[in-house]
């Protein structure tokens, strides 16, 4: 029933996404131009090439861009906060933003025309980021004796973090000229086409697919890796599982739109506060509420100076963050 | 987590405001001057000039008085660095920042604008440092070893461009010189707006970067093209943007400019050919009849006496249209 509301709700969020934005189109002719894309049908919006262009080559793109990014965020982040049972977990934790933080930076200094190796850049930073701090925290945590286990892989991702950060930033102050373009990958963008879309596809693919079968898993750790393993659960394994399709989940995103912020932590809780804390449940609803997230806040960003543009990191922690805090309030107030 | 997060977002932000917006970018590869400015330095003359010292300038740091002629100029602006070569000032300068590549005899240091080192500049034994930007309290430095200053932050006006080059002008013993330039440039740019075909109104798009970052009217460089009576497509962008907002790329495939130029052609390799790469922008009147205009980065980002290239470049671009439309 959930499931099916917040399909709703994402399908509606998808359609203001194609109806609203900074080129003065009218809803009924974007309606007619939609139907006229199908095939075997033929509509007449009245719109010029370029208008159609526009529509096709930016607008759609940049919606399913803006759902499939916002939906592996969210659901990499009720993996995450799954996996280390905590609930400020989110998809950078374990060093993704910094890693794909700093090869960006580095692409972008190093490589003259560096556009097209961003995503290649981004994605491949996410990933070692996190190898690295699983990597330490595996090694510290065997050391520290058994129960280190989660809580030093947070610590690990804590260091290297701050480490990768460090390097990156000292990179930055030594082409200061590059500023500009490094901070505003930094904030987030989901436009750039088709070619985006493609990109990003097979990854998520893959991980909501892992991700989402392990939802029952996550939910019988949750009651403490001895217990589960007395139920047959390989604690060890799911976590690595989850952990790996989270992550590669987060670099996909973070190599299509750069580092959004806030969305891997909103919408996993505010999913639970409304349907409860089965991950069975968490996980879909994460990806499908995430999507929806992710759109609305795109279509704000796109709309609310226009023509002009805000970085949609932006709004996701403006209009996230008291959003979220409306949602603790009322659903205390309906708990009690 | 999430507090080193903020720290690393705050750091960065901070940065940011401090490199300052829209006229830092861009200049990233030395520039081997690709025309000859009708303003280029001649030979020496510095010794011919009849500076009265002390003077006293009006600069953005407020009255600064120089005692006697500066002859260790040190210059923290790639702008300003034009403009003593151009006043006949040059062979007092014994440093210029990083960013300065204009001229090509300049004595290029590894000096910082954006970070000012005030022990690395001290080291250079000046006594005249000109800089544009108030970078990490660097004038409030430099006063308390007693080094003159002269702030001459980004014009926002052509007139404030021309003060500043004579203010410069009379700080370094060179006023003589310094008003030829300005009268030099006034007829200039005069001649090149009574040129300008005023009778159709053109519409453009001046890019700062891929983004796409654009600058209005409002901006110094947006006057240069007021100039010849273009209408700036940015300018619907509310007040709140600023100066440089990021347009969205749809709002600029719908008011498809009759002109486009790209002041990000050094920094990002920009062209009429990665424009029409671009989703939904390949059916752009600009890109198909023509119409991109490649710019001189360096010169779309500074204010100094090369602003006149940068005005010829637009006239011809604004001529070559207003010829074929």
């Amino acid at each position: 029933m959930w499931v099916a509301g917040a399909l709703v709700v994402l399908a509606l969020t998808m359609v203001a996404g194609l109806l609203g934005g900074a080129a003065d189109i009218s809803p009924w002719q974007v309606v007619l131009q939609v139907v006229d894309w199908l095939p075997f049908v033929s509509a007449d919006s009245g719109l010029a090439p370029v208008e159609q262009g526009l529509l096709y080559e930016l607008r759609l793109p940049r919606v399913l861009v803006a759902a499939v990014v916002g939906g592996l965020l969210a659901m990499a982040g009720a993996g995450y906060q799954g996996v280390f049972r905590n609930p400020l977990a989110d998809p950078y934790l374990l060093g993704a933003a910094s890693g794909a933080g700093l090869a960006t930076t580095l692409a972008i200094v190093l490589l003259p025309g560096a556009g097209a190796s961003i995503p290649v850049a981004a994605f491949a930073g996410a990933v070692g980021g996190v190898f690295l701090a699983y990597t330490l925290g595996n090694a510290a945590g065997r050391s520290g004796g058994p129960g280190g286990g989660t809580a030093t892989l947070v610590l690990a991702g804590v260091a290297v973090t701050s480490f990768l950060t460090a390097i990156q930033t000292f990179v930055q102050q030594l082409k200061v000229e590059e500023l500009e373009r490094i901070y505003s990958w930094i904030l987030g963008d989901v436009g750039g086409g088709w070619d985006q879309l493609l990109l990003v596809l097979p990854y998520a693919a893959v991980s909501s697919v892992l991700l989402l079968l392990h939802g029952r898993m996550l939910d019988v750790l949750s009651v403490g890796d001895e217990e589960a393993g007395s139920l047959g659960v390989r604690a060890g394994r799911v976590r690595l599982t989850v952990l790996v399709a989270a992550s590669l989940a987060t670099a996909s995103a973070v190599a299509v739109s750069g580092l959004i912020g806030f969305v891997g932590v909103v919408v996993p809780h505010v999913v639970r506060r409304l349907a409860g804390g089965s991950y069975r449940i968490v996980l879909p609803l994460s990806l499908i509420g995430g999507a929806a997230f992710l759109v609305a806040a795109d279509l704000i960003a796109r709309t609310v100076i226009a023509p002009a543009e805000l970085p949609i990191g932006v709004v996701t922690m403006f209009v996230g963050a008291p959003f979220f805090v409306g949602v603790l309030r009322m659903t205390r107030r309906v708990a009690t | 987590m999430r507090p080193v997060r903020t720290a690393f977002a705050g750091a960065l932000l901070g940065t940011l405001v401090l490199a300052g917006c829209g006229q830092t970018g861009a200049n990233v590869a030395p520039s081997n001057s690709p025309t000859d400015s009708p303003t280029a330095p001649p030979a020496a003359t510095a010794a011919a000039s009849t500076g009265d010292f002390p003077v006293t300038v009006e600069a953005g740091n407020g009255k600064v008085t120089l005692a006697k002629k500066p002859e260790r100029i040190v210059s923290l602006s790639a702008t300003h660095t034009e403009t003593l070569f151009a006043v006949g000032a040059g062979p007092q300068v014994v440093a210029v920042d990083d960013q300065s590549n204009y001229p090509p005899e300049a004595p290029k240091s590894d000096l910082s604008g954006f970070k000012p080192n005030v022990e690395a500049i001290i080291a250079k034994k000046p006594d005249l440092v000109i800089l544009s930007n108030d970078q990490d309290k660097i004038v409030a430095e430099l006063a308390k070893v007693n080094v003159p200053v002269l702030l001459e932050p980004a014009a926002t006006k052509l007139e404030e461009a021309y003060e500043e080059i004579a203010e410069i002008g009379a700080a370094t013993g060179n006023k003589a010189k310094a008003d030829e330039v300005v009268t030099g440039m006034k007829t200039a740019m005069d001649k090149l707006a009574a040129d300008a075909p005023k009778d159709k109104k053109l519409t453009y798009y001046h890019e700062l970067d891929q983004t796409p970052y654009a600058a209005t009217s409002g901006t110094f460089i947006g006057q240069v093209y007021a100039m010849f009576g273009l209408t700036n497509i940015a300018d619907q962008a509310p007040d709140a943007a600023g100066g440089y907002p990021k347009l969205s790329a749809e709002f600029v495939a719908q008011a498809d400019p009759a002109l486009i130029f790209l002041a990000d052609v050094k920094c990002c390799q920009q062209s009429k050919e990665t424009l029409a790469k671009r989703p939904g922008w390949k059916n752009l009147s600009a890109v198909k009849n023509d119409q991109v205009i490649q710019l001189d980065d360096d010169l779309a980002s500074r204010w100094g006496p090369r602003v006149v290239d940068l005005a010829e470049a637009i006239g011809a671009a604004v001529a070559k249209a207003g010829g074929t439309g």
